[in-house]
């Protein structure tokens, strides 16, 4: 009887000590910004995870979705107001501002500059590179819903899900960062 | 960027294996402790050569 008990034991501690390495394991961030200097840093510390073997969750939703833009996308079948939105709006990695010293778009031209000179990697690289090493990008369904932004428009790769999807990859992460 | 480099090459090769990395970026030593820290590999050596950090890391 006492074995019994002791086997049981010893297994639910064994359940438990593994529900606690798989949350040392993930990360999950939620990007909101679309700036590039806080997209940039984003996806570093996404690949720099991705680098050290954890899993990593992005919930991309509202300015952040225009950093996961395709270049290039048709805005048939939206109504004026989406329209005007996705006209007014950057296109992709390349098109972003940065959020201090922006001078109408000259700024992350020479931010842009001044990391190639360095070797930074480029932003499109980057987030190609992360989602190669596994990255999960979820695209928030009410944000694209609001703004008429359709899956087709965003990154190949790229889920959508509501704020349920991200909190439960959340909960199951020691490391969750607002951006 | 490094680490990234790194850990894309470290994943060829079987355990046991030892790889040496050569490195301009002055970040690379705390970078490079921390990952085989994270990671479980083994860092066994760092020697320096002008800019450059030279380690060596056994697979794990």
């Amino acid at each position: 009887m006492e074995q019994i008990d002791l086997a049981n034991r010893v297994k639910e501690l064994e359940d438990r000590l593994s529900r606690l390495e798989a949350k040392g394991s993930q990360m999950t961030l939620l990007l909101l910004s679309g700036d590039f200097d806080k997209v940039m840093a984003t996806f570093i510390v996404a690949s720099g995870a991705l680098a050290m073997g954890k899993k990593v969750t992005m919930f991309v939703t509202f300015w952040g979705l225009d950093a996961i833009k395709k270049p290039r996308f048709s805005t048939a079948g939206r109504n004026m107001l989406e329209r005007m939105v996705l006209w007014m709006r950057p296109k992709g990695p390349m098109k972003l501002g940065t959020s201090k010293m922006n001078f109408a778009g000259i700024g992350p031209r020479l931010f842009r500059y001044m990391m190639g000179r360095k070797n930074v990697v480029p932003l499109p690289t980057l987030i190609a590179m992360s989602q190669e090493m596994g990255l999960k990008i979820i695209a928030c369904q009410m944000s694209m819903d609001v703004m008429g932004i359709r899956k087709e428009d965003l990154l190949d790769g790229v889920e959508v899900g509501g704020v349920a999807a991200f909190l439960n990859e959340s909960f199951s992460s020691n490391t969750s960062l607002f951006i | 960027m490094p680490i990234i480099k790194t850990s894309i090459a470290m994943k060829k090769g079987a355990a046991g294996d030892v790889f040496e990395l050569i490195c301009d970026d002055p970040a690379f030593e705390p970078d490079i402790k921390a990952w085989c820290n994270e990671t479980g590999n083994v860092l066994t050596s760092i020697a320096r050569s002008g800019k450059d950090i030279i380690v060596t890391v056994t697979k794990k």
